[in-house]
């Protein structure tokens, strides 16, 4: 094929489409070329003078993320002569770098630190002189800056500029004295600045939200989708003793590309809610009293034999947040007993990032609203409310806001939720605990019909289930067969 | 800023030939003094002629880098698709340097004239003419210049009435030394930051606003006219050495002569004939030490060696330095050599873009290394550091600015080494510090 190209890089052979930088054709012959301005989803600048390297032939070191392949190109990156051009590059970011790692959130992610460790000088040249100092910088609702530690990478200047289209930060000042400023008066205030923190190779832009929470090396990664709207971005669920102290985008080309907007970033706090519903609870009189599952679900097979098959319609009110399996066994309950379900959801305003096609905080501030709809639920709240007020029996899917469960007046009710609203208090029959989706593993379906896995993070509180498995239980109670779900 | 001397015999006098002359400022003065003829003569050519006159008479830029004039204009491309611009570099920021500034001040329709025609020969409508924002005077100067010729047609929609569109923008820069590289200028131009790009894009692919853009100095554009009226031959002829570097050459020379200034000189001139006929020698009881022959940016040349080059493109390369922008630095044996050479350094890391590493942390850090040698505080292994700073300053950044710093740095080294060491074994105060 004539569109491609083929060269050597550090002596393997690699063919990669005409145009790639020789940074992302080694990557694809398994090399990581070190670099810090250079980011895929960013326009190149070629200024960090890191990602050098030898080309034979050619008559100086070339910045690999700004040089385009060529046919027979002999590239090598550990070449004397280039690694001690990137090790000189290493020794010029830390003459006036802090070296503050032991109170910097970045550490062990840092890749400074993971360079310098890689292929830096054990020692210093630099002497006694005093470093520059720039006071840290409060730059938005979320975000630090910490001058000192700054690289100029320029990274974050590129992603405001292009990607965000809302050029409020610039390189400051010229020479060494150089900083990273922001537009006098303006915020970094943007629905997707916090892309930012993540951006920044070094520890010179901080997330307020994460500040010396954690170390980096203590929390544990589970890869999961940000349940903040139907966009469906591909994220990292951060957790340390069994809590989530921060969620970061997991890159999905067709997706999110490497961003989430701040609100997936910022709204994970409800995942550690503390007052939760642990155990089976079921009615006796006015009072609720706690079960162990298998009163429970005997309790819900006798409301279920006095009203089952379709001449005694079921009604189900439904939360768009619950996973796929959860809505999808919902939903042939409901089939097999001639009922209807609904659900409804938040709107807000839509918060497009301008950079990338088809990304945005959406208007439905919900993850699953399509998978909800391809199970056969409906948007007819209203009038799916009015039918549970005469239905043998209502249930009501984590959907705790109100009107939900006080709504459906005397219709006997299951609630099945992650927290106990008051009308599910005063007017359920029996109340299930069910597991948040940092707790279990599941998938939503987005707006472009998408369905992506996400997976535990966190263990559940008491005696909660995933939703899915406590509608497979009443299936099986309630002798919905197999076939019909 | 006063009168210019008068010209010395040796001279060969074309660019300068009205400097001090103030009627040859107006437009009628210079139409007398057969001004607007080129241009004249070029509207009633095609692109290509013109193209090929200037590479016949050898002209090379006279900026700094010496590229073939006639070359990087015959890169534009031959269909204008998108508008073409031309760019005149009247930046001049090189310190030593004040050749241009000369040209504007007593020449204005000199460049005028020389800037359409290049307009004309590389396809654009458009020309910008970039001038460094402490030209005062140069630029109300230019800005005279470029009314008159508006106002008498010689610009505008319908140029000289010969139905070409050419148009002359000015353009001041706010006081950086980097926007005179020319992506930087561009930049400038543009509105933006004035860092350098990364090339490629050359600018005749994707220069100014992303269009093909050719990019000169005022001294090469104001010698076009007189290439056009007398010859690319006549321009070939002047030349005392390598017959690659042809023409006159304005030289700024300052510093430790009897008499500092502009002379105009016919490349291949010996710099020693320079340096004692031309500029008087040093002042008296004094002799040379060292000379920077083409602007800050260049290696320092001892006297021994000056003396023997010769000022063209390659006599300097031969001597172990660079013409550069001709702007002749001349220290006698007063100089102290380790504080001209922080000087130099110190100019760098104030000026630097700050977008190469390499440059940004390397010209502060080598300034540092400096100021404390002359201190008294420096040892001796940090003439080794300041040498391998400067070998990873060199070479490996967008634009040579770093270079620039590490030239001047290595050479005053290995030519001067004994000041530096003087200053380290405490044998020496800096009289200056």
């Amino acid at each position: 094929m004539s569109d491609t190209v083929k060269l050597t890089i550090e002596g393997r052979e690699v063919e990669v489409p005409a145009g790639t930088s020789v940074l992302e054709a080694a990557k694809l012959a398994g090399v990581l070329i070190p670099h810090y301005c250079y980011h895929p989803a960013l326009p190149v600048a070629g200024v960090c003078r890191m990602c050098l390297v030898e080309i034979e032939k050619a008559p100086k070191l070339a910045a690999s993320c700004a040089t385009p392949v060529a046919p027979g190109m002999v590239v090598h990156v550990g070449s004397a002569q280039a690694l001690a051009a990137r090790q000189s590059v290493l020794e010029f970011l830390l003459i006036n770098h802090p070296l503050d790692c032991p109170i910097c959130d970045q550490a062990g992610e840092c890749e400074l630190q993971d360079y310098v460790f890689q292929e830096g000088r054990s020692g210093t040249r630099y002497g006694s002189y005093a470093k520059r100092f720039n006071p840290v910088e409060d730059f938005g609702p979320d975000v630090l800056y910490v001058g000192n530690r700054c690289i100029l990478c320029t990274r974050c200047v590129r992603f405001m500029e292009d990607v965000a289209d809302q050029a409020v930060l610039n390189v400051s000042e010229r020479g060494d004295r150089a900083y990273i400023g922001i537009v006098e008066a303006e915020k970094l205030d943007h629905a997707w600045a916090g892309n930012v923190v993540d951006l920044c190779p070094v520890g010179a832009l901080i997330s307020k939200d994460f500040l010396h929470k954690a170390r980096a090396w203590d929390l544990d990664k589970t890869a999961s989708v940000c349940p903040g709207c139907t966009q469906g971005c591909n994220i990292m669920l951060d957790t340390r003793d069994n809590q989530v102290l921060r969620v970061r985008p997991r890159p999905n080309p067709d997706v999110n590309r490497y961003f989430i907007c701040d609100t997936g970033r910022l709204g994970y706090a409800w995942l550690n809610r503390a007052d939760r519903l642990e155990v089976p609870m079921l009615r006796e009189g006015d009072r609720l009293v706690p079960a162990d599952w298998e009163k429970a679900l005997k309790r819900v097979g006798e409301l279920a034999g006095a009203a089952s098959g379709p001449r005694h319609p079921w009604v189900g009110l439904a939360s768009p947040g619950l996973s796929c399996e959860a809505l999808d066994r919902a939903a042939a309950l409901l089939k097999a007993n001639g009922g209807v379900g609904a659900f409804r959801v938040k709107e807000e305003t839509e918060e497009p990032l301008a950079g990338v096609s088809d990304l945005a905080l959406r208007k439905e501030r919900a993850p699953n609203v399509h998978g909800a709809l391809e199970a056969g639920f409906t948007r007819d709240w209203e009038a799916t409310i009015a039918q549970a007020r005469v239905a043998s029996l209502v249930l009501v899917l984590d959907e705790w806001r109100d009107g939900a469960s006080d709504g459906v007046g005397s219709a006997p009710m299951i609630y099945i939720g992650t927290t106990l609203p008051e009308g599910a208090r005063r007017h359920a029959a029996v109340v299930l605990p069910c597991t948040n989706m940092s707790e279990e593993d599941g998938s939503f379906r987005n707006l472009r019909g998408r369905v992506q896995r996400y997976f535990q993070a966190r263990t559940a509180p008491g005696m909660a289930r995933p939703a899915a498995w406590i509608l497979e239980a009443i299936g099986d109670v309630a002798g919905v067969s197999a076939g019909a779900r | 800023m006063g009168y210019p001397h008068q010209s010395h015999p040796k001279e060969t006098v074309v660019l300068s030939q009205y400097f001090g002359d103030a009627e040859a400022r107006s437009y009628d003065g210079w139409v007398k003094r057969g001004g607007y003829r080129a241009l004249e003569t070029a509207l009633g050519m095609g692109r290509e002629p013109i193209v090929d006159i200037v590479k016949a008479s050898g002209l090379r830029g006279r900026g700094g880098a010496g590229f073939p004039t006639g070359l990087k204009w015959s890169f534009m491309p031959k269909e204008v698709q998108k508008p073409h611009y031309l760019c005149c570099n009247a930046d001049e920021s090189e310190p030593g340097t004040f050749k241009d500034r000369e040209i504007m001040r007593w020449t204005p329709h000199a460049l005028l004239e020389g800037c359409a025609i290049a307009c004309h020969a590389i396809g654009a409508e458009i020309g910008y003419i970039y001038i460094r924002g402490e030209f005062t005077d140069p630029y109300a100067i230019m800005e005279k210049a470029l009314a008159e010729a508006y106002a008498r047609g010689t610009l505008g929609a319908n140029a000289m009435g010969k139905g070409r569109r050419l148009d002359l923008h000015l353009h001041r820069g706010a006081g950086a030394y980097i926007c005179g590289e020319e992506t930087a200028l561009m930049n400038s131009l543009e509105g933006k930051r004035g860092n350098p790009r990364i090339k490629p894009p050359f600018p005749a692919a994707a220069g100014l606003f992303g269009c093909p853009t050719t990019i000169n100095n005022v001294e090469t554009l104001a010698a076009v006219p007189h290439i056009l009226n007398r010859g690319a031959e006549w321009y070939k002829g002047l030349c005392l050495s390598n017959p690659k570097s042809t023409g006159t050459k304005l030289f700024s020379v300052c510093g430790h002569v009897r008499k500092p200034g502009n002379y105009e000189i016919t490349l291949g001139f010996p710099l020693k004939e320079m340096l004692y006929d031309l500029c008087g020698g040093p002042p008296p009881g004094r002799k040379f030490k060292a000379v920077i022959p083409g602007g800050s940016s260049v290696p320092i040349l001892t006297a021994a060696e000056a003396e023997g080059a010769l000022l063209d493109y390659e006599g300097c390369v031969a001597a172990g330095t660079m013409l550069g922008s001709a702007g002749c630095i001349v220290m006698d044996d007063s100089t102290d050599m380790v504080y001209q050479v922080m000087r130099l350094a110190a100019f760098y890391a104030h000026e630097s873009c700050a977008q190469c590493t390499q440059c940004r942390e390397g010209t502060a850090w080598t300034t540092k290394i400096l100021k404390r040698i002359l201190a008294g505080e420096g040892e001796m292994k940090d003439l080794d550091l300041l040498l391998d700073l400067a070998d990873q300053m060199t070479g490996k950044t967008i634009c040579v600015l770093s270079d620039s710093c590490a030239a001047p740095v290595v050479s005053g080294i290995k030519k001067f080494r004994g000041e530096f060491e003087a200053y380290i074994k405490g044998g020496r105060r800096a009289a200056t510090a």
